[in-house]
């Protein structure tokens, strides 16, 4: 049987590679977002070019019912949930998020909060054996950058979390994945400056899904921002603090 | 609000090259964000940047990137009614259900180009003079036209909804509304290979005449051409046609499974030739090497080597250098038909204009839309690359072209003078009335709109 895989923040441009990545080995879809009619129109896609199910789920973050969250997929899925991705993030310009709390607050609810509620509330529901969670973090939470570190703070508590999730599902046989993406052409980073190395997000979206499938911890996407991060990781604090990265 | 990128944008030809500040949304929103805007009074919609000219710039005005919103929105397996957003690509289109027996009933020589631009470029392909433009297979299009309010609404036209905004709108040059969506009839085939067939003609009567003959009742025809050959020479032509390949004349190891496709090929020009890699010499060589290359006269191919042999060398535009090239595409009637193409390429040839093999075909009857291309005649593309003397050149073979009764198609040009369009297109105050009534106060605009004097 076909494997039942649940993405949420659907809408985003890594989302929908990882979904288009999903409906071509054929998965059953749910699709969460909260902007429902995005998510029909993304449905009605992966149906019409792979003949895969496709079910459009709305979903407020902020707002967030896990349990019932994960009956409504359960009962699209028939049972059956393989795999969850969660997509969702929340950029916020770092300086408004200086002066605006309620940004602070959205941008942790949004990228740790909500994250953590989905992965509970998911795993004790999985299909396992081989049942992936995977999660999109980013190389931003790998170290504090003065330009960006709220959002930075966010994605570091989220890869502390899966770091920890990841072992503690290992008896269950769920697979946990920290999903670090670099710099993903979106509409996130669309006309931002600094930008290089810019990654297409459907092939993105394809290494996600072959990472999840191998059962990685983490997955760097694309894969050369593993080196890149690593030698930032090692740059001493004394020094780091004296870089403007 | 949207966020801009600033952008020096060019279309295929790489000439010219204008600073745009582009938004590419991802969601209808966004779309709506986008051109709500206030910060540009100008914008354009662009796809993938396949048309050749200016037609997808807007100098220092806004571009609205549509290739975020490629979604299938319904496919009826039925009837075969495709029903999509305007960013999705033909090749996305192909992959998906060419193996399920569905091709589109026209396809330009490029699969990287998306349906927005298929509609606003009213695009024909080698079956024209078979199976009509583009128009001949939309069935409908959803437009987003700009009201009073600055809010942007959205209307569905077709054949029988507003017949003249709809007929506008094809071959419109995107200046009668976004498109956002529209469903297209696509046809049934029965494999995914063509049954292609290549003859050689020595000469320019001999290909005409092989056109009116044999390759007249092919579906799909065309002809590549040497105009750089001279004296006995001057014409000869490789003469192209097929139709898609019945299961029983595949060979037995295709029959299994005839509609299945290899992935295609593919390979990328690394970076922009210098600007002498393409000379009068190297190209004549090169295309007295394709004109005597073996090829077999019938042969089973693969529909995307059929239909985009370019498509396999990503970026080919880079071979003309940094300064670009212009393709140069006119329609001349059959009446004078062969007396004007023989002028255009004495003309081109006079000039020692360098191209590489152009391409001729025969057209079938003219579409209903004011500023659509093609009619009943020969058309004929150039590839010529940009130099200082050749918009001259080109504004000479205008004047050939205007004499025969011809016209230039506005998706491959960025040279055409106000005065010459508007001998070439008589039905342009038709255009403008549709145009003034739905966007009376220029809230789209193109380089090429204002060059060719089409704002309100």
């Amino acid at each position: 049987m076909s494997r039942g895989t649940v993405i949420v923040g659907a809408t985003s441009a890594i989302a929908r590679g990882v979904a288009r990545a999903c409906a071509e080995r054929g998965d059953r879809i749910v699709l969460a977002g909260r902007n429902h009619d995005e998510c029909v129109r993304l449905a009605n896609d992966l149906h019409a070019r792979h003949k895969v199910d496709a079910h459009a789920v709305r979903i407020d973050l902020e707002a967030l019912d896990p349990v019932a969250f994960v009956d409504e997929c359960s009962t699209l899925m028939g049972g059956a949930i393989d795999t969850l991705v969660c997509c969702q993030g929340f950029m916020a310009d770092q300086g408004e998020a200086q002066r605006d709390h309620t940004l602070v607050e959205r941008t942790n609810l949004v990228n740790l909060t909500s994250v953590v509620a989905l992965c509970e509330a998911f795993a004790p529901r999985m299909r396992t054996p081989g049942a992936q969670i995977g999660v999109v973090s980013s190389v931003a939470g790998d170290r504090g950058r003065p330009s960006n570190h709220i959002y930075g703070a966010s994605k570091a508590g989220v890869n502390a979390y899966l770091e920890g999730l990841g072992p503690r599902l290992r008896d269950q046989r769920i697979s946990v994945t920290a999903i670090r993406p670099g710099f993903v052409d979106t509409a996130m980073t669309w006309g931002l400056p600094g930008m290089f190395l810019v990654a297409d997000p459907d092939d993105v979206g394809r290494s996600i899904v072959s990472g999840m499938s191998e059962g990685k911890p983490v997955v760097y996407t694309p894969f050369f921002w593993r080196l890149i991060m690593l030698i930032i990781r090692c740059i001493p604090g004394p020094i780091y603090r004296r870089l403007s990265l | 609000m949207p966020r801009y990128k600033d952008e020096s944008l060019a279309c295929w030809g790489n000439h010219p090259r204008h600073d745009c500040s582009s938004a590419r949304p991802e969601s209808w929103r966004a779309l709506d964000d986008a051109l709500n805007d206030d910060a540009h009074a100008t914008r354009i919609a662009r796809g993938l940047g396949r048309s050749y000219g200016d037609a997808a710039l807007n100098k220092d005005g806004a571009v609205v990137r549509t290739e975020r919103l490629d979604r299938v929105l319904d496919f009826d397996e039925r009837t075969g009614v495709l029903h999509a957003e305007a960013g999705l690509a033909l090749k996305d289109v192909n992959r998906s259900f060419l193996p399920r027996g569905w091709f589109p009933g026209v396809t330009p020589g490029s699969a990287y180009v998306t349906l927005g631009g298929a509609i606003a470029a009213n695009v024909h392909g080698k079956n024209h003079h078979a199976e009509g433009a583009f128009d001949a297979w939309t069935d409908a299009i959803e437009l987003l036209l700009p009201t009073n309010n600055a809010e942007w609404e959205p209307r569905w036209v077709s054949r029988d909804d507003d017949p003249e905004l709809f007929h506008a709108t094809l071959g419109g040059m995107g200046l009668t509304g976004v498109v956002r969506r529209a469903s297209v009839r696509m046809k049934p085939v029965p494999s995914a290979h063509i049954d292609a067939r290549y003859q050689k003609a020595p000469n320019l009567d001999a290909a005409l005449e092989g056109f009116a003959g044999d390759y007249a009742h092919m579906p799909y025809s065309v002809a590549w051409i040497d105009c750089l050959a001279t004296g006995g020479d001057a014409g000869r032509s490789v003469l192209i046609g097929g139709d898609h390949a019945p299961v029983d004349a595949l060979p037995s190891v295709l029959r299994a499974e005839p509609l299945k496709l290899e992935p295609p090929k593919r390979r990328r020009v690394p970076f922009n030739f210098p600007g002498a890699a393409l000379n009068p010499l190297s190209v004549r060589a090169f295309n007295a090497l394709y004109y005597r290359s073996p090829r077999p006269e019938r042969r089973i191919e693969p529909a995307h080597e059929f239909f985009y042999p370019l498509d396999a060398i990503l970026e080919w535009n880079r071979i003309y250098g940094k300064k670009g090239f212009q393709q140069y595409q006119v329609v001349i009637p059959f009446e004078r038909g062969a007396q004007g193409v023989r002028t255009l390429l004495d003309r081109s040839a006079k000039a020692k204009a360098a191209s590489f093999l152009a391409v001729r075909k025969a057209m079938g009857p003219e579409s209903e839309g004011p500023l659509s291309f093609p009619m009943p005649g020969w058309t004929l593309a150039l590839d010529l690359k940009q130099t200082t003397r050749l918009d001259a050149l080109l504004a000479d073979l205008d004047a050939i072209a205007i004499e025969f009764g011809g016209r230039r198609y506005l998706a491959k040009d960025a040279s055409l003078t106000r005065e010459h369009f508007r001998a070439m297109y008589p039905r342009l105050d038709e255009f403008m009335s549709v145009r003034t009534r739905v966007d009376p106060h220029g809230a789209l605009s193109s380089s090429l709109s204002r060059r060719l004097g089409l704002d309100p």
